[in-house]
């Protein structure tokens, strides 16, 4: 295989060899399940409560009890927002973005279908909230407001101290996606005042399989998987011993490894911004460049369409991702570029770039010498444009 | 990651005909940059015998789409414009070595572009498939949930066999089944 350059870092990323490391005893040595009666299973049940702490850390919750481990950022998010709206059964209007990953995009389509009003607050055409929209739609009626700190098409961040305060100010429990922030912008939960907050471990050098849920003491939230008494009968199901230790040390990582992230990784974006927009002719940036995760750029390629790029660039080992999967000509490529009054036709033509700490200025100058010759074939065998007649 | 054959990929990478002919004698062009593939179609005829000299290509789309253009040219060269319009979308699938489900609609694009370009050679205008009002549900074939709800209407359906009888929808990669049952259900239901 040729030489890669991964640079698609929001989609999930490498595991980081000091987390691969602390994960190995519990496979094969440590493998008690946590809950059984003897001391063997003490040895996997204290690696837990350990991790708990470096999740509690990270982003600094007051308690480690109030970080619930799960299966993913998808379950974080989708036991946050069910639970929370099944507390309150007496209210039926639930606040989100118009923006939202898939995780809250598609379940508010079952919301709807369940019975909720669901309103989705609008972005402008650089991604960002319209807070004033969020205060004028919070009515009696509302039991949740659940909106994400970045984005992870764009990488766009929403004001989530203020618009946390704005729901405490109604007394509404707020929930975050925070799954795309975490570990590229500083994350404290007690600081902004959230009640519920998502991350996942495999956006941040663990692996795949592991999510956490913050729940600040006191939120009612009532469970979303039924069954045995883990995690202190929030979450029921057999702990994921490695992935829990392995998101623990990953998290403890991210800490240490933010600084890195705003200033270098942040770097290296800003170049592969720059010098693609001045060497490939009709490119634009997607989203507010002054409110954004230091890691992530989306770039329009005029005339050209995403999938095509990207495997055009896979050919040269380079690894991105576009918004949308042209499945069927379907005219609505992404509904996070649509929200963003982004032309539909246009939206065919984004490409998502995200890096993290094992990017190099080598990857960049690699990136930006070899994407320009692939525009220009595909813009060569495109109608239109400046060629067109 | 889509599971493109070899020769999809081959195609993709080193498309035959690219390109456009200068004062052609049949153009068209199909699809729509909205919708994410557009692919205009040259000829050159031999007017004598209405047969088909030169073909050329350019195509904004996906791998799939450009492909099933470059194999579109391939077919169509040295065909008379009666054979040519007898080019089918699975002609197309099947010099590719087959295509993902998903992007069956690439090779309907062929062929509906081999039908409007000889049309406008013979001065005929060419009815334009636009897309229809509302949601797509069957992503093969493009087909939206206006069109299901008026055939469930129309022929009091009840199962989505009877809908991709009617409308194709849910014919290729059926994994848009439970969303045309729920159609019929609720429609049903009213």
């Amino acid at each position: 295989m040729k030489n890669l350059i991964y640079v698609d870092n929001n989609a999930t990323t490498r595991v980081d060899d000091k987390v691969m490391e602390a994960m190995l005893p519990f496979f094969t040595e440590l493998y008690g399940n946590p809950s059984s009666m003897y001391p063997f299973a003490l040895c996997s049940k204290a690696p837990i409560d350990k991790a708990r702490e470096q999740v509690a850390k990270f982003i600094n919750a007051e308690r480690s009890d109030e970080i619930i481990f799960t299966g993913c950022g998808t379950e974080s998010d989708n036991m946050a927002i069910l639970g929370a709206l099944k507390a309150k059964p007496d209210k039926k209007h639930f606040i989100t973005s118009s923006v939202e990953h898939q995780a809250i995009h598609i379940l508010n389509h079952s919301l709807e279908k369940m019975g909720y009003r669901v309103s989705r607050i609008s972005v402008n055409e650089e991604g960002l909230l319209n807070l004033d929209e969020l205060r004028n739609e919070i009515c009696d009626d509302t039991a949740l407001i659940s909106l994400m700190w970045s984005n992870n098409e764009t990488g766009v961040i929403f004001p989530i101290e203020e618009a946390a305060a704005i729901a405490a100010e109604k007394g509404i429990p707020f929930h975050t996606d925070a799954v795309q922030a975490a570990g590229k912008v500083e994350i404290d939960v007690q600081k902004t005042g959230v009640d519920l907050l998502s991350i996942s471990g495999h956006k941040i050098h663990a692996p795949k399989g592991v999510g956490a849920l913050y729940v600040k003491r006191g939120t009612r939230l009532r469970p979303f998987l039924i069954g045995g008494h883990q995690e202190h009968g929030r979450r029921a199901g057999t702990e994921n011993v490695p992935g829990i230790v392995g998101f623990g040390k990953a998290c403890e990582l991210a800490g240490e490894f933010i600084e890195d992230e705003v200033n270098r990784v942040g770097a290296l974006r800003d170049k592969l911004e720059s010098e693609i927009l001045k060497r490939i002719p009709d490119t634009s940036i997607v989203g507010s460049r002054e409110f954004r995760t230091p890691n992530t750029t989306n770039i329009i390629f005029k005339y050209v369409e995403g999938e095509a790029i990207l495997l055009m660039m896979a050919d040269e080992g380079i690894c991105a991702s576009s918004g949308s999967a042209c499945t069927s000509g379907s005219p609505e490529p992404s509904h996070v570029l649509s929200a963003m009054k982004v032309p539909i036709g246009v939206a065919h033509s984004a490409i998502r770039f995200s890096l993290s700490r094992y990017n190099t200025d080598e990857d960049v100058e690699f990136i930006i010498n070899h994407l320009p010759p692939v525009i220009e074939r595909l813009r060569e065998m495109s109608p239109l444009g400046s060629n067109r007649r | 990651m889509w599971e493109y054959s070899d020769k999809v990929f081959e195609y993709f990478k080193n498309p035959k005909n690219m390109g456009e002919i200068e004062n052609p004698d049949g153009r068209a062009e199909v699809g729509s940059e909205s919708c994410g593939d557009l692919m205009l179609l040259t000829l050159r005829i031999d007017k004598a015998t209405d047969t088909i000299k030169d073909v050329k290509f350019k195509t904004f789309g996906c791998a799939s789409a450009i492909a099933s253009a470059s194999v579109l040219t391939e077919l169509a060269i040295g065909k008379t414009i009666d054979e040519a319009l007898k080019i089918t979308n699975n002609d197309i699938i099947r010099e590719l070595g087959g295509l993902p489900n998903a992007k069956i609609h690439c090779s309907v694009m062929g062929q509906e572009a081999i039908e409007a370009a000889v049309n406008n050679y013979r001065g005929i205008e060419t009815v334009i498939h636009e897309h229809e009002e509302g949601t797509v549900i069957c992503n093969c074939f493009g087909i939206t949930d206006k069109t299901i709800e008026k055939a469930v209407r129309e022929h009091n359906i009840t199962t989505v066999d009877e809908i991709t009888r009617y409308t194709k929808a849910g014919g290729a990669c059926q994994s848009c089944h439970l969303d045309i049952q729920d159609i019929i259900d609720k429609l049903n239901n009213e």
